[in-house]
């Protein structure tokens, strides 16, 4: 909310503060040691668990880790194209 | 008792040998006897940085190999009578030297220096492993810039699996304008990503350059802002409470007339 406040008024994100959001992102990575096959295996797994229950569009799922302001999170954005009805 | 302090950083170019030259001068300036250990076998500049590079006539690896004894490959400063340099050589390579000879020889240094200085070498391969082998502590040089910052927190860690708990951090190369405009990780950015205890924080400075070229650790320069800072490392490092400086920002008329004048 706050952010785009300032982008509404023109306000310019410092390079510091870039640099600073980049380095705790990238920090995550190291320090947990997720290496973009992990992120595949996840990705698949969460993709396998879903298709039980519903229709997904594989194609235009994203999966990642973020960084807000102190936490971070696994995003999941996941196109629902049908839901399936179990008996 | 005393110190033996590896001066490690991951990434190279950031001051991890002048930053060994300034503490060892200092710490000579205040009466230790201090020896510095070059570990960067093949690329060997701490010579150069204390003006010693003609006087050295054997090295680190004469020592390790055994050929001479310690004292003789001990190069003393002209200025500081009480600072020992040990050179290494620059025909041979990292893994000239092992850890269990570093350690050895700086057991037997114990006995004759209060500060045992280690200018560890860039990278995480052998060469920092055996020069962190044979520390009681580490000081890990950084620069506000993401990739030093990144390759200071894989040292940490990678210190930390070598069981060595004393740490601690020396940020340099800082540009307070930059800070102070939002364009550089500040101090507390730093502290807060990496976590570990700051006892230094040098401020970019063309006197490092222009000591660097004459050989003189700008330590000794009493008009060297980052002289000043290193001056205040060392009185840290010996136990002393001092208070980070506060650096010099570009004052209101300078910064109007910049505006008004651009450049």
């Amino acid at each position: 909310m706050i952010e785009s406040l300032m982008k509404l008024f023109g306000k310019k994100e410092r390079s510091g503060k870039i640099a600073r959001d980049r380095l705790k992102m990238v920090l995550i990575h190291d320090h947990a040691n997720i290496s973009p096959e992990l992120m595949i295996n996840l990705k698949n797994d969460i993709i396998r668990v879903i298709s039980t229950y519903m229709d997904i569009d594989q194609e235009d799922m994203d999966i990642a880790l973020e960084q807000d302001a102190d936490s971070v999170a696994l995003v999941a954005n996941i196109p629902v194209n049908r839901v399936k009805h179990h008996k | 008792m005393s110190e033996v302090i590896v001066i490690t950083s991951g990434k190279g170019g950031v001051g991890k040998t002048t930053t060994t030259a300034n503490l060892g001068v200092g710490l000579a300036m205040q009466g230790k006897n201090v020896v510095l250990v070059d570990t960067d076998t093949g690329l060997r500049n701490l010579d150069l940085l204390l003006g010693l590079e003609n006087r050295i006539m054997y090295d680190l690896i004469d020592v390790t190999e055994g050929r001479v004894p310690y004292k003789k490959a001990l190069v003393r400063h002209k200025k500081f009578e009480t600072l020992y340099l040990l050179p290494t050589s620059q025909v041979k390579d990292k893994s000239a030297v092992n850890p269990e000879q570093l350690v050895k020889l700086c057991d037997d240094l114990r006995k004759e220096f209060d500060f045992i200085l280690i200018d560890c070498p860039a990278g995480i391969e052998q060469g920092f492993k055996t020069a962190v082998a044979a520390a009681d502590e580490a000081i890990v040089v950084t620069m506000p810039e993401i990739s030093a910052v990144r390759d200071a927190d894989k040292i940490i860690g990678e210190l930390g699996r070598a069981d060595k708990d004393n740490i601690k951090l020396i940020v340099n190369r800082i540009r307070p304008q930059m800070v102070e405009s939002g364009d550089m990780l500040d101090m507390d950015d730093i502290n807060d990503i990496l976590s570990i205890d700051c006892i230094g924080q040098i401020p970019d400075d063309t006197m490092v350059v222009t000591s660097t070229n004459k050989g003189e650790p700008c330590i000794t320069m009493e008009k060297s802002s980052a002289g000043q800072a290193y001056r205040n490392i060392v009185r840290r490092i010996l136990g002393e409470d001092v208070p980070f400086m506060e650096f010099q920002t570009e004052g209101f008329f300078e910064k109007l007339r910049r505006r008004v004048f651009g450049k």
